[in-house]
């Protein structure tokens, strides 16, 4: 289908891009790289009145290493970040899960914020976020916060962002020295949603799993014991309340959390430097 | 900053397939139509409209993108590459396209323009791939008549017939 009508207006900067959010509330979308707005737009499940389209702001795009954590901004496409060196050089799981996420050639427009902001339950990004304590740039014409992972998707496509707000960066912790990292998922096709996906990371003796596709938003679980991880996957998995659907049953989704749970753990085992 | 009026027809101007042309779209035009209907390019076909078929793929700026996912205003001064713009101006087909011939490596040929777009680039980007390289390469772009086999045989004869050239 086509999009609906809407007013199209090209920000210059983030302060033009702010002042229609605070004007429109959420009758305004943002538009960036457009593989998850576009296809609620033609899809007509969006309505907007007016797009405001960030693409051409280049003060977002940037990717910074600042500190403990690598700052990407809200312009940069998940194909770029994937050949940026910080990317290889600091966020070792994040260059693992980008080839997952979509095909090539939405992954030449997709955007690394555009997918934390459309929060699907089985998207990498989130998943990666949220394993990783990461956070994300918030700002409004009130000024700039900092929202972590864990309160910022709330649910299936639902965030902490209020709706004068636009998210300008996303801050990935940088992988400490020593750790390890498991990226794995499972779909029917390659670039299909995520039955279920699985990060992991190893840091010392503490393991952190989160799974992607089954409840409402990424679930994380931490502990310490590996030689009990089969049991604590399985609580794990039964905790998650998956459901039988179109695409699999609850049955397969718990098998998949102990599976493909103990490979990606193990890979982030074997992978501590 | 430039506003535009959900009504309003903008002229936009690109260079398609390395001609200055220009047409006029209203915001909710997508790439893929304002190519078919308002440059009559209608080599770069239209499929599921959601992003997941391949077929519309076209590149912006060198980078295979769906059409159908880009709107015509995003645009305004960008370079387009399309099917139309693979074969020389005397109709030669160029090496890959070739390649798909003498492969049979079509059928109805729906998807046919969108997959020679994504894999042109591909092409440029690894120059000796694996077959699993090439088939994670073609994910994104459904087949449903054909055989994707012989659109893999296809792009490995490109691939051998052809180092960094123009494809």
């Amino acid at each position: 289908m086509k999009p609906p009508a809407f007013d199209y207006v090209r920000a210059e900067s983030v302060q033009e891009a702010v002042q229609i959010l605070a004007a429109h509330g959420e009758d305004a979308r943002v538009l960036a790289g457009g593989q998850s707005l576009m296809p609620m737009l033609n899809m007509r499940l969006l309505h907007p009145s007016v797009v405001v389209d960030i693409g051409s702001i280049d003060a977002l795009d940037y990717v910074r290493v600042d500190g403990d954590d690598v700052e990407i901004g809200a312009a940069v496409t998940q194909a770029e970040l994937r050949k940026r060196p910080e990317c290889h050089q600091h966020l070792p799981l994040l260059a693992k899960a980008l080839p997952h996420i979509g095909h090539w050639q939405t992954r030449n427009r997709g955007t690394i914020c555009g997918s934390l902001a459309h929060a699907d339950p089985s998207s990498e990004l989130p998943l990666c976020l949220a394993v990783m304590e990461g956070s994300v740039v918030l700002e409004s014409q009130s000024g700039r916060r900092v929202v972590k992972a864990d309160d910022f998707q709330t649910g299936m496509l639902s965030t902490a962002k209020r709706e004068d707000e636009m998210i300008v960066a996303a801050r990935f912790p940088k992988a400490r020295p020593g750790s390890g990292h498991g990226f794995s998922e499972f779909a029917r096709r390659h670039g299909d949603f995520a039955i279920v996906a699985v990060a992991a990371l190893a840091d010392g003796s503490n393991i952190s799993v989160a799974v992607g596709g089954i409840a409402d938003r990424p679930a994380v679980l931490t502990f310490d014991n590996t030689d009990a991880a089969d049991e604590i996957l399985n609580r794990f998995a039964w905790s998650l309340g998956g459901i039988d659907d179109i695409h699999a049953t609850a049955k397969l989704r718990r098998k998949l959390v102990r599976t493909l749970g103990k490979q990606t753990i193990e890979d982030a085992l074997a992978c501590r430097a | 900053m430039p506003r535009i009026n959900k009504d309003q027809r903008s002229l936009i101007s690109l260079t398609l397939n390395d001609e200055a042309v220009s047409g006029y779209a209203e915001p909710r035009m997508l790439l893929s139509d304002f190519l078919r209907h308002e440059l009559g390019a209608t080599g770069t076909h239209v499929g599921c409209e959601h992003g997941v078929c391949g077929a519309c793929t076209v590149r912006l700026d060198g980078k295979a993108v769906r059409s159908c996912l880009t709107l015509a205003v995003q645009v305004q001064g960008r370079n387009i590459a399309t099917v139309e713009g693979l074969a020389d101006h005397d109709g030669t087909l160029s090496p890959l396209q070739q390649a798909f011939r003498e492969c049979f490596a079509l059928q109805c040929g729906f998807c046919t323009p969108g997959i020679l777009m994504t894999i042109s680039e591909f092409l440029e980007q690894r120059a000796d791939p694996s077959d699993a390289e090439i088939r994670n390469a073609l994910s994104g772009n459904i087949c449903r008549c054909s055989d994707y086999n012989a659109i893999v045989a296809a792009v490995k004869q490109t691939v051998r017939q052809v180092k960094s050239v123009k494809l």
